[in-house]
Order: structure tokens, then C-alpha cells, then sequence
């Protein structure tokens, strides 16, 4: 044998090779694009979509939650409405850290059930002390313990929130009535919101979430707390498809000793403004200036 | 006995083709000798698309099983990725310095090896672009971001400023790149106004790629570990360590490989700017801690988690601890004569800097601002072997960019390789 010939021989055998190895090795990228669907891959931006666009978009959301969770569903679109702000106080002289919110939440809200996930963490806090450092969420004991005070702390609905300012994609947004949301067919999933915002109210999706098919809410909100897809960002939205039609948050229905008072700022008549008008209420990381609708307040 | 052939009267030169046939025949020209070499060529290239791959892989089974793969948290959700590529982006922008002396200083020397850290950041960039993808949870929507066809949230997101700014930087030094070469094989003097404007743009450019990266951090309120004015400084100091470092090691190896005569100037050029920038750094590294730590406080609970741990939690302090003794290490050694009489020191003081600001950059810059988090909690992060395969994976394409771009470049740029020369070899 020639040493050319050798030579191509060597090149035609390295290059099957290769194409073996490149072929191999790009099986799961090529398993994962082919689960793609292209009317998700094409679908546009929330804003975009005209009434009978969304009206679609609902009812492929619920074949897909019924082929992939064999359950029936209720997806709905609920706007803000006119003349409707909302705002969120929490009382501290109250609560007493028994967590019945974050599991409200959890449930309500369809979270993924292995990671136990809730839009709320619930602080432990030292008597004598405003400082987080000196609190702990993981406080595995009968509530609530002497010395110490408890603080829920969930999305803040900020008026000036550094989520909806770094997101790249506006796929989070603040809606008419104060409340962030996000865009779950939009998110790109570059977690820089989670960076930003001050608060950790924002949660990703590592995985796809798994509910077992009998304890999945299905009342469902298109921007709320429909199933999410794996790999984007979700948080509060004070349970919008609950309170765009006049009920509580889940949170507040809750709590067993009424620390939580929500309702429409706009509305002199409502509790929530009761509460500002006539108690000392504060925001967390008020110096950062981004402005919550959630205000904190003791009682005595 | 084969029959006899009239022969036919050749001119000396071929003509020239028309520009079109030209340029195709310059792409070819690129392709077939990036696949041609000799057996050190191969071996070299096959190492490297065997550890691609093997980041291709794991990327496929992030991408199937979604980010649960890594070690992030929603308490640490940029880790060793985000890390990867915020160093990328310093040694892409690091790359001007032999720009600005080549160009702005008319550095003979230099400017005969310029084309080199062109060819840097161009490679430099790919890798940058590479880790932002693997970081994506959804990249299949990639197409949201871009301009035009997506929902730019221009200008307020510094993420789309980052867009721009690096595929900005990439397509500049792509077009000056790509036109001198291209000219160079025409057998043909480039025009300056058809690549100086660019070079004095690329300048400016590459300042901005840093510092609008170094923005993406120092704009977060919540994060008063990145929420500093002399993030973005640091960021620049430590380009023009890590650029300059890695170019050096990069002209020795090309001098030893004979591709190229590399004079000593450049390389003497180079390690004088790293002797500044390396003090430099450690100034700032130090004026960082003495703010956090004698302020302290909130502002010094990162700082102490990442140099001495805290609540019983130290995976970061063999990291920056290692960084901060490289870091020193080729202070003093290239304040040292040795560097200048000994190539050796000269390669081991740019080791040491390249891996100190990596790890300092890297992990020490981006895990801390996570830890503790936004509500005080200290939950820690180590990355997990797919994020290892990822990295390693995306470096190693980098490096084949790097290596197909000199080997054709130098090629191109010594005139070995010419449209008219008659030995295509």
C-alpha cells in the first residue's frame, strides 16, 4: 500500500469515526428537539395574541395538562379590572409561623410536589431584631417559640421592580392591577430576575413539576397557577385568577389567626387601606426604592 | 505508453478571478487546510472534539432533563457557567492590548502579530455565546431575544446591551480579521479605510464588553456583593491580565511551532502591561475587602463567607484562596528580572495569572454574590460533574476555533498561502 493511500484509508476511518462520536454524543440534544412542538416554538409574546389567539392558546394548554397529567382542566384568562389596585399587609403581632400559608400556597398554586415548593418562606426572627441575618427559615419546632417573632416573606409585587427591569425578553411584566407576572411560553430561562430581585421570590423550574393526578388544582389562571414547563421562571401573582374574580389569596384563607389582610387600594372603603391609614406599616428594603405592595405592621 | 500531448504555452502568472470566484476559493482554501496537517494536528484536534462532544452530551441531557442536573439552587442560580463566560468576556476584551499598541502606538512588531489577538477575541466570544446558551433553561426560544424578531427589552435590560456589545465585538473583529487576511491572499495591500475605522471601533468596543458584563451585576440593589462602583475597573484590570497572559503563552508556543516570527517586543510589551495590571487588581481586590470588612455588617457577609466561610459553610475559600496566592505569585514574579532573561518564568508568572484571575473572577466573583442569599440564608454550591463535562466541553470547541484560526490564518498571513502562488502546501 501506498503511503497516500494509506493516508486516505486513515482519513476515511478517522472521519467515520468521528461522525460515529459526533452522532452519539448528540442523541439527548436531538431526543430533546424532537419533543419540541413547533405551535409552542413559534407561539408569540402574551401581549401579542389577539382574544381569539388566547382563546387557542387556553385550550391547547389544557389538552397538553390532560395528555401529560390525564387530567381535565380550567385554564382561564382573567384581566386586570378597572379601578382595582391591589396591595398586601402583613401583621406581625400575629402570625405565629405555623407555615399554613406556604403549604396553601404550595397546593393552591400546583407546585412541584418533591421539592416541596412555595412562593413563601416564612422567617423566624430574633425578638429585638429587623436584621434577616438573624432569622432562619428552617426552625423545625412547636410555634410559636418564646424570643421570637415570625415574617412570611413572598413577592412584593414591587411598583419599581428590578425583575421586570433586567428581564431581557419582557417576558415579566407589571399588570394593570400591581401584580407581576410571567410569561411561562416566553421566558428563555436565563434566571437574571432571580438575581435581581431583592426579596427571593422567584422560583425556576430545574425540572418539569410532578403533582400526583388527584391533587391537582384545576382551576387554572393562563399567568397564575397553570402547570409550569420545565426550565422558566414563576412567582406570586397573588393568586390572580382567584382575586381577579373577588376571592382571597389562598395565603390569607389560610391563616388561622388572621395576620393577613388583602383588598383593592383604590377602594377607601377596604381593609387594606384601614390598615395603612391607621397603622404603622413598613416595606422590607425600603432603601432599595422598589417600591413594594406588600406592607409589614405589628400590632402592640 | 500514453500519446503524446501538445504542450500548452502557460502564463507566468494566472489572471486574476472575478471577486466572486475569488472569495469561494478562499473558503476553500480555509476548509481544506483546517481539515489537513500533520499527525501532532490531529491528535491535538481530536483530543479536543473527543471533550466537546463530551460536553455536547451532557448539554443533551440538561436539555432532557432540565437544570436539576447542575448544583443550582434557587438560592445560587448562576454558577460555574455564568462564571465561564464572565471570564470569556475578559479575555476577548483583553485581546485589545495588542491592539492598541500595534495601531495607536505604530508598534511594528506588534502590529506583525496582531492578527493573533484578533483572532483571540474572535474565539474568545465564541465561548461567551457558547456558556450563555448552556445557561439558558429554555434555548429552544432563543429567537425572543433578538432584536427586531423577538422582545428586545432594549435599552433598559443590560443583558440586551450585553447582546449587542458581544456580537457587536464579534462581527467587528470578524470583518477585520477576515478582510486582512483576505487581502493578504489576494496578494493585495489592504485599504486603510476599509479596516482602520474598524480597528479604533474594536477599541473602544472591547472596553465596552466588559464593562457593560461588569454592569449586569453591579446594577443589582439586592446584591450588595456585586453592588459596587469598582466592579467594572476590576473587571478591565483583570482582562488585561488574563488577555495578555494567555497571548504570551500563545506566541511562544507559535514561535517554537515556527507558523510565525514573533519578535521579543510584543512579548515584552505585553509583560509590562500585565506587571501594572496585576498590581492593579490586587489593589482593588484589597480596597473591596477593607470596605466590606471594616464597614461590616451586611456588606461583609459575602466577603467573609468567600475568605473565611461562614455558619460552618467554606466551599469557596480553597478557591479564592489559591486565586489570591496565584495572584500574588506573578506580582512578585514579574516585578522580578528573571521574567526578562527567562522564558520560563516569563510562561510560569502568566500561569499563575491566567488561573488566578479565573478562579477569582470566576467562582470567587459570581458564586459569592448568591451567598448569603437575598433572605440571609447560606446555602452552598459546588458544581456537578455535567456542569464540569459542559465547561470543559465548551472550552475545548473554543480552542479548536482558536487552533483552525491560526493555523489557516498564519498560514494566510505569512504569505505560505496565496491566491496566485503556485505551492498550495
Amino acid at each position: 500500500m501506498s503511503g497516500s493511500s494509506r493516508r486516505v484509508a486513515l482519513k476515511v476511518v478517522g472521519a467515520t469515526l468521528g461522525a460515529g462520536a459526533f452522532a452519539y454524543a448528540g442523541k439527548p440534544v436531538a431526543q430533546w428537539a424532537a419533543g419540541l412542538e413547533i405551535d409552542d416554538l413559534l407561539r408569540r409574546h402574551y401581549k401579542e395574541l389577539t382574544p381569539d389567539e388566547i382563546a387557542q392558546v387556553l385550550r391547547r394548554v389544557e389538552e397538553q395538562t390532560k395528555e401529560v397529567h390525564g387530567v381535565d382542566v380550567r385554564v382561564t384568562d382573567l384581566r386586570p379590572q378597572d379601578g382595582v389596585s391591589f396591595g398586601y399587609a402583613l401583621n406581625l403581632s400575629l402570625c405565629i409561623g405555623c407555615r399554613k400559608c406556604a403549604e396553601a400556597c404550595h397546593h393552591e398554586n400546583n407546585h412541584d410536589r418533591r421539592t416541596n415548593n412555595s412562593y413563601i418562606r416564612v422567617l423566624e426572627m430574633t425578638q429585638g431584631s429587623f436584621d434577616m441575618a438573624n432569622g432562619r427559615v428552617d426552625y423545625d419546632h412547636a410555634v410559636p417559640a418564646p424570643g421570637k417573632y415570625y415574617m412570611p416573606v413572598q413577592c412584593q409585587q414591587c411598583d419599581d421592580a428590578p425583575c421586570v427591569k433586567v428581564c431581557p425578553v419582557e417576558a415579566t411584566w407589571k399588570e394593570r392591577d400591581g401584580i407581576v407576572v410571567v410569561d411561562y411560553n416566553w421566558c428563555i430561562g436565563c434566571r437574571y430576575c432571580e438575581a435581581a430581585c431583592p426579596y427571593h421570590a422567584r422560583r425556576f423550574n430545574w425540572r418539569a413539576p410532578e403533582i400526583p393526578a388527584d391533587e391537582i388544582n384545576p382551576e387554572q389562571g393562563y399567568l397564575s397557577n397553570r402547570i409550569r414547563p420545565q426550565g422558566v421562571v414563576e412567582k406570586c401573582t397573588f393568586c390572580l385568577h382567584r382575586t381577579r374574580q373577588g376571592l382571597l389569596p389562598a395565603c390569607l384563607e389560610a391563616c388561622p389567626t388572621g395576620a393577613r389582610v388583602f383588598g383593592n387600594l383604590l377602594d377607601p372603603a377596604s381593609d387594606i387601606r384601614w390598615v395603612l391609614e391607621h397603622k404603622r406599616v413598613y416595606v422590607l428594603k425600603e432603601e432599595l426604592g422598589t417600591r413594594p405592595r406588600f406592607f409589614y405592621y405589628f400590632d402592640k | 505508453m500514453p500519446d503524446p500531448i501538445e504542450p500548452v504555452s502557460l502564463p507566468a502568472m494566472p489572471p486574476p478571478l472575478p471577486p466572486a470566484m475569488s472569495y469561494l476559493r478562499f473558503l476553500r482554501t480555509v476548509v481544506v487546510r483546517s481539515f489537513s496537517g500533520s499527525w501532532r494536528f490531529y491528535a491535538w484536534m481530536t483530543l479536543l472534539s473527543a471533550v466537546a462532544l463530551v460536553g455536547l452530551n451532557g448539554w443533551g441531557l440538561q436539555l432532557l432533563h432540565g437544570m436539576q442536573v447542575t448544583h443550582l439552587s434557587d438560592h445560587v442560580s448562576w454558577g460555574l457557567y455564568i462564571a465561564n463566560f464572565t471570564f470569556g468576556v475578559g479575555l476577548a476584551a483583553g485581546a485589545v492590548m495588542m491592539v492598541i499598541p500595534a495601531y495607536l502606538y505604530d508598534d511594528h512588531e506588534m502590529h506583525d502579530v496582531v492578527i493573533i489577538g484578533e483572532l483571540l477575541a474572535i474565539s474568545a466570544i465564541v465561548v461567551c455565546i457558547g456558556f450563555i446558551v448552556v445557561d439558558m433553561g429554555r434555548p429552544d426560544r432563543l429567537w425572543h431575544i433578538l432584536p427586531g424578531i423577538g422582545r428586545f427589552h432594549w435599552p433598559v435590560s443590560m443583558l440586551t446591551w450585553d447582546v449587542l456589545v458581544l456580537n457587536g465585538y464579534l462581527l467587528i473583529n470578524l470583518h477585520i480579521a477576515g478582510y486582512l487576511l483576505y487581502q493578504r491572499y489576494r496578494g493585495r495591500s489592504p485599504r486603510r479605510r476599509w479596516y482602520l475605522p474598524f480597528v479604533f471601533l474594536s477599541i473602544g468596543w472591547a472596553i465596552s464588553i466588559h464593562t457593560v458584563t461588569a454592569f449586569l451585576y453591579q446594577g443589582l440593589g439586592g446584591r450588595p456583593f456585586w453592588n459596587s462602583a469598582l466592579l467594572a475597573p476590576r473587571f478591565l484590570a483583570t482582562a488585561f491580565i488574563s488577555g495578555p497572559a494567555f497571548v504570551i503563552v500563545l506566541l511562544h508556543v507559535i514561535r517554537r511551532s515556527g507558523q510565525l516570527k514573533v519578535g521579543d517586543g510584543p512579548i515584552r510589551t505585553l509583560t509590562s502591561v500585565m506587571r501594572v495590571t496585576v498590581l492593579l487588581n490586587l489593589f482593588m481586590l484589597g480596597s473591596e475587602l477593607f470596605t466590606a470588612l471594616y464597614t461590616g455588617g451586611a456588606h461583609a457577609a459575602s466577603v467573609t463567607y468567600l475568605f473565611f466561610g461562614s455558619h460552618g459553610k467554606h466551599a469557596l475559600v480553597p478557591y479564592i484562596w489559591t486565586a489570591v496566592t496565584l495572584n500574588v505569585v506573578s506580582a512578585v514574579l514579574l516585578l522580578t528580572p528573571l521574567v526578562r532573561t527567562s522564558p520560563r518564568w516569563l510562561l510560569t508568572a502568566c500561569g499563575c495569572a491566567f488561573v488566578g484571575v479565573y478562579l477569582e473572577k470566576g467562582m470567587g466573583l459570581i458564586v459569592p454574590g448568591f451567598v448569603p442569599s437575598t433572605l440571609h440564608e447560606v446555602v452552598e454550591y459546588t458544581p456537578s460533574a455535567t456542569e464540569w463535562k459542559v465547561t470543559a466541553g465548551i472550552w475545548a470547541f473554543g480552542l479548536l476555533v482558536l487552533t483552525v484560526a491560526l493555523k489557516v490564518g498564519l498560514a494566510v498571513w505569512t504569505g505560505r498561502v496565496a491566491e496566485r502562488s503556485s505551492v498550495e502546501r
